[in-house]
């Protein structure tokens, strides 16, 4: 089995951050693939299957991350996480209410 | 962002009694009451907001934690509180763990960076296993209060 190792950069867009409601739906995400997940900034790497590290990560719009997968299904985990960014983890839908 | 940044340490409660998510929502608002960090008039809008919130996705962000919040007009500056639970309560979180430690936030409608300052808090000072157990099993509020004093005094304040 192939254990690739693929990333990706991503923009924090949401304009409140990488707070709760989006961790939660990044380690969702995360959960549902075989491969390792992390994300990383200037200094931290952390686990994107925890909520819990994903908010030490303390993102504000406009951050710059890397998303790192590694594992049997990194390409595909890449893809589906890198596009929950590009689509905002659908903020605008549902106002800024966090 | 420091814990005394925006605990407030009267209504920190080493026992809360309910067994529901609204339940120990409302408690924890009723101490932020009691402690003067929220006007009593304002009590039931905020419980309603954080419910409405948590409609939207658990806060339970895992290890038996979870961090209920909202954003409302009636305050100027983040203010929050802590609170157990002995017995856990169902939050229906990510890792299904049932929730024994509360972190409840009320953040002024324009200051999406001082909230996210405090989830960071939170969040980094609870991967210490150690500290969490610690708050779980404090006797007392005031022991509750110490120990986040303590974790205050180590982190180095971002």
């Amino acid at each position: 089995m192939s254990e690739e190792v693929v990333s990706r950069e991503v923009v924090v867009g949401m304009p409140h951050g990488l707070h709760a409601r989006p961790a939660d739906q990044l380690a969702r995400e995360a959960r549902k693939w075989r491969s390792r997940i992390e994300l990383l900034n200037d200094s931290q790497r952390v686990d994107g299957k925890s909520i819990l590290e994903l908010l030490t990560l303390a993102a504000e719009a406009g951050t710059r991350l890397v998303v790192e997968a590694s594992g049997p299904d990194a390409r595909e985990a890449i893809e589906a996480i890198g596009s929950l960014f590009d689509r905002n983890f659908n903020e605008q839908e549902q106002d800024a209410s966090r | 962002m420091k814990f005394s940044d925006f605990v407030s340490a009267d209504a920190i409660r080493s026992r809360v009694t309910s067994h529901t998510k609204e339940g120990v929502i409302r408690e924890m608002a009723q101490a932020l009451v009691d402690a003067g960090s929220i006007a009593a008039n304002d009590l039931e809008s905020i419980v309603k907001a954080i419910m409405k919130r948590e409609d939207l996705g658990s806060t339970g962000i895992g290890r038996g934690v979870a961090v209920p919040h909202t954003k409302h007009p009636s305050v100027s500056r983040l203010v929050g509180t802590v609170a157990v639970s002995h017995d856990g309560v169902d939050f229906e979180s990510l890792d299904g763990e049932p929730v024994q430690l509360f972190f409840l936030l009320v953040s002024p409608p324009d200051r999406p960076g001082d909230h996210l300052r405090a989830l960071e808090n939170i969040s980094r000072q609870l991967r210490d296993d150690t500290f969490c157990q610690q708050l779980k099993s404090a006797k007392g509020a005031g022991e509750i209060q110490h120990l986040l004093e303590e974790a205050d005094s180590h982190g180095v304040a971002s």
